[in-house]
């Protein structure tokens, strides 16, 4: 072995909290972390790295806290976290090389945005006339007419089966490191089932301190709205897809049929997720914030907004010769979404859940 | 915005529980309330910020409590702990009155703990608060605002003007620059003098810059000794407080809970000197923490080292500094900076002194020592498993004990046994009428939340007759 490599800045502050906050515990009604941080004496790398992404940056311990900055000992648990949780996505990033991305990623998320839009208008435009790209299309086909379903499915299922592959790589690489094990299935529904209603952001019941130091919900319906949303619209991408191969039904769709309603409602409920939680996010109390991940958080909800509000002007203009660019627009959001996803905010669903259930399963007892 | 070319209703002094129990409740009786608080925001909240419990009596299991409590119990648990140094029917009053006070503390944005979570042994005699006592005051303070009570932080009360028991005018600093308010009554709720080390020296002399302040560094007692100076009524010994064992490496103010070690009951106690000097496993830790910073502010130089081996090390809560350890005792004794042959030798003597026994370390067990003096009563077991972990100890005062002579409507008696016309007292400032001597847990915050309330109430009935 060569040098041990030195712990970084984030890991520091985040066992320094745990240590002093394992031995105060005045916050173990809060949420899941605190009876997780209870069951450990000392605090290894990987403790660190599952406690930060059981952390759902509620901020409840942080404004409750007799330890909180200006208090020379500037316990600052969601602060913490918020910034390892980032270097744990980097640390599990699959494939290794692509760790560097989460330095600076809002840059790198906004690049890849602005290259995948580009890229898909230079060659739908490269690929059509102008002529093509700038008349209304109507009908069965309309927009394999300006971007050819081969060229679309082709992209589109290979970026996507590599960015699940890359999610599913590297959350496996996190559930190892964090203890690894087989879960039990109870503790498998019981996470599932506190991801899917964000309890560890209900604050005992009060809702969480965001974005100050009052109790609101108002982030955990943002972030229902955008997260169904999303999945909604993907459900209706899922639905698309089996009616254009099983039933032989091409796109575009009544308003009135089941993918354009499944994407339209998720539409819609995405937008106003994104744009609330950038609004709560521009109004948040900077104090218990990780400045340096925030670029990363801004960009992702814009992606995702943008994806969503580009997706619904689509439908609105598809009959228009507007169509056309609306459409490579809207493509070139997607497929930076899912170019994206792997190495950005994004990864932290998985994370998260994963958190939970380690979580479940130690409170259980029933794995080591 | 505060305005104090008026006079208020009521002003409140101090900025702690007993101080918003009783600003919240003056205004909600519709008088108008100023009050000054001397920490900065951040630090608002005196040593309530610290505080995690209330003691309350119920007859029946609520959602915070299990169980029932009644006021008995409650007062011989009283009365064991103060040796009989209390008042009985303010005693009795204040308990009684505990029960009707989780009711309003929720209305006011106070959330519990649900019952049977968090530290077990208690949930059946103190409602936990959700998050302690930080959050307990942030809810306070936004209640506060909401009613529209005028707050200033940053303003130390120096001086009350007092004209026969009467309250004319408060003097204080507002951000370094002097300032006067005026009211028609006062409640003082601006704690003890712990935190004031020139104070305690009179009674200490230079042992204090040997002990840890574990609360808010703003409790000066000023206002306290402003009214002992202007012949108001004192209750409680000067020269008491009460103190626990902390860690030596704490800061010297504002450490709060965290600090403290459970280690004693599974270790051995040395003084500098590396001698023993009281039994360590007399009772369970509930019961003895609260002697033990009194055994070590007993020392020599108010230090004292807890020694234990491997086995002991997970047997108490983990510490905020890590334990010093080692492989040998003379090592871990050179790391403490005591005499490495002396702590081998007291221990050897130890080792051989303890006895066989069945060892439990969560009730009073069979392990002890035969033949050593002080003897280790319980949880005896050999100090032979390294590595070796040990804990410098010093005392931590929580509070002081000497306070203002209050009645049953809190009002401030004179020392001519006559009550002011228009001051009131709530909270640590005046509980030594309560508790004289000894301490229960969560009991401060009930005798600050009853009497602020009742203070409030009073002051707030005072001014608008």
């Amino acid at each position: 072995m060569g040098d041990m490599p030195q712990p970084t800045e984030a890991m520091t502050d985040a066992r320094h909290d745990m240590e002093i906050c394992n031995a105060c515990r005045y916050c173990e009604g809060f949420c899941a972390v605190f009876p997780a941080m209870q069951l450990h004496r000392a605090f290894t790398d990987g403790d660190l790295n599952y406690l930060a992404n059981l952390c759902h940056g509620c901020q409840g311990c942080f404004y409750a806290c007799q330890y909180a900055p200006p208090h020379p000992w500037g316990i600052n648990v969601p602060q913490a976290f918020a910034a390892l949780r980032v270097e744990s996505y980097a640390e599990h990033a699959w494939p290794r090389p692509m760790a560097r991305l989460f330095t600076r990623n809002g840059t790198v998320v906004s690049l890849l945005t602005a290259l995948a839009v580009a890229l898909v208008l230079l060659i739908a435009g490269a690929l059509q006339s102008p002529d093509v790209m700038l008349r209304a299309h109507t009908g069965p086909g309309a927009f394999f007419a300006v971007i050819s379903y081969r060229a679309m499915v082709w992209t589109a299922g290979a970026v996507f089966m590599f960015a699940l592959l890359a999610m599913a790589m590297s959350t496996a690489s996190f559930w190892r490191a964090s203890g690894g094990g087989a879960p039990s299935a109870a503790a498998l529904a019981r996470a599932l089932h506190d991801a899917m209603t964000l309890r560890n952001l209900g604050g005992g019941g009060d809702g969480c301190n965001y974005p100050g130091e009052g109790f609101s919900h108002l982030r955990r319906w943002l972030h229902h709205a955008m997260a169904y949303g999303f999945l909604l619209c993907f459900a209706s991408t899922s639905v698309a897809t089996i009616y254009h191969h099983a039933l032989g039904l091409v796109a575009p769709y009544d308003l009135l049929s089941v993918p354009v309603l499944l994407g339209t409602i998720g539409g819609i409920l995405m937008l106003i997720g994104t744009i609330g939680l950038l609004w709560l996010k521009i109004l948040a109390d900077p104090a218990p914030a990780a400045r340096a991940v925030l670029g990363g958080e801004y960009a992702m909800l814009i992606l995702l907004a943008a994806v969503a509000k580009t997706g619904l002007l689509l439908l609105v203009f598809r009959a228009t010769p507007a169509m056309g660019w609306l459409l490579a627009v809207h493509l070139g959001f997607v497929l930076a979404l899912f170019l994206a996803a792997p190495y950005s905010k994004f990864i932290h669903g998985l994370f998260r859940t994963a958190a939970l259930i380690r979580s479940h399963v130690e409170r259980r007892g029933s794995a080591a | 915005m505060a305005d104090l070319t008026r006079p208020y209703d009521v002003l409140v002094i101090g900025g702690g529980n007993a101080a918003l129990c009783a600003a919240v409740t003056a205004r909600e009786a519709g008088a108008s309330v100023l009050l000054l608080e001397s920490a900065p925001k951040a630090f608002r909240g005196g040593n309530s910020r610290h505080t995690r419990n209330f003691r309350g009596m119920h007859q029946a299991p609520t959602k915070v409590l299990t169980g029932s409590y009644l006021e008995d119990e409650y007062w011989d648990d009283l009365h064991r702990v103060t040796g009989g140094i209390t008042d009985e029917p303010l005693a009795r009053m204040t308990i009684r009155v505990s029960a009707e006070m989780t009711p309003w503390m929720e209305a006011c944005g106070v959330r519990f703990q649900p019952a049977l979570s968090g530290t077990l042994s208690l949930s059946r005699t103190n409602a936990f608060f959700l998050g302690g006592g930080k959050a307990l005051l942030n809810a306070y303070y936004a209640t506060a605002e909401r009613l529209g009570v005028d707050i200033l932080y940053d303003a130390e009360v120096t001086n009350l003007l007092l004209d026969d028991g009467f309250v004319r005018a408060a003097e204080f600093n507002h951000r370094g620059f002097p300032a006067r308010a005026t009211a028609r009554c006062v409640v003082a709720a601006a704690g003890g003098f712990q935190a004031n080390l020139d104070w305690m020296r009179q009674y200490w002399g230079d042992a204090v810059d040997n002990f840890v302040i574990r609360g808010t560094p703003y409790a000066k007692g000023r206002v306290l000794k402003t009214l002992l100076d202007q012949g108001v009524a004192p209750v409680g010994d000067p020269t008491q407080f009460h103190a626990v064992a902390l860690d030596a490496r704490s800061p010297q103010f504002d450490g709060g809970i965290s600090t403290r070690l459970d280690s004693v009951p599974f270790s051995v106690v040395l003084n500098r000197e590396g001698k023993r000097f009281y039994d360590e496993g007399e009772d369970v830790w509930p019961k003895r923490y609260a002697i033990w910073g009194r055994l070590i502010a007993q020392q020599p130089g108010q230090i004292a080292y807890s020694i234990c081996d491997a086995k002991a090390f997970s047997l108490f809560m983990p510490s905020v500094y890590p334990a010093m350890k080692a492989d040998t005792l003379g090592e871990l004794a050179h790391k403490l900076g005591i005499d490495a042959g002396q702590v081998e030798q007291v221990v050897a003597d130890y080792n051989r002194a303890v006895q066989p026994g069945r060892f439990d370390s969560t009730g009073l067990d069979a392990c002890r020592t035969e033949g050593l003096d002080p003897p280790k009563t319980h949880w005896a077991r050999r100090i032979d498993e390294p590595p070796f972990y040990g804990y410098p100890l010093r005392p931590g005062i929580t509070f002081t004990y000497l306070g203002v002579k209050v009645n049953e409507n809190a009002r401030v008696l004179m020392a001519d046994g006559k009550p002011s016309a228009n001051l009131f007292a709530s909270g640590e400032i005046m509980a030594g009428n309560i508790l004289g001597r000894g301490y229960l847990a969560g009991f401060g915050m009930t005798i600050g939340t009853v009497f602020g309330r009742i203070a409030g109430r009073e002051a707030a009935r005072t001014a608008r007759n």
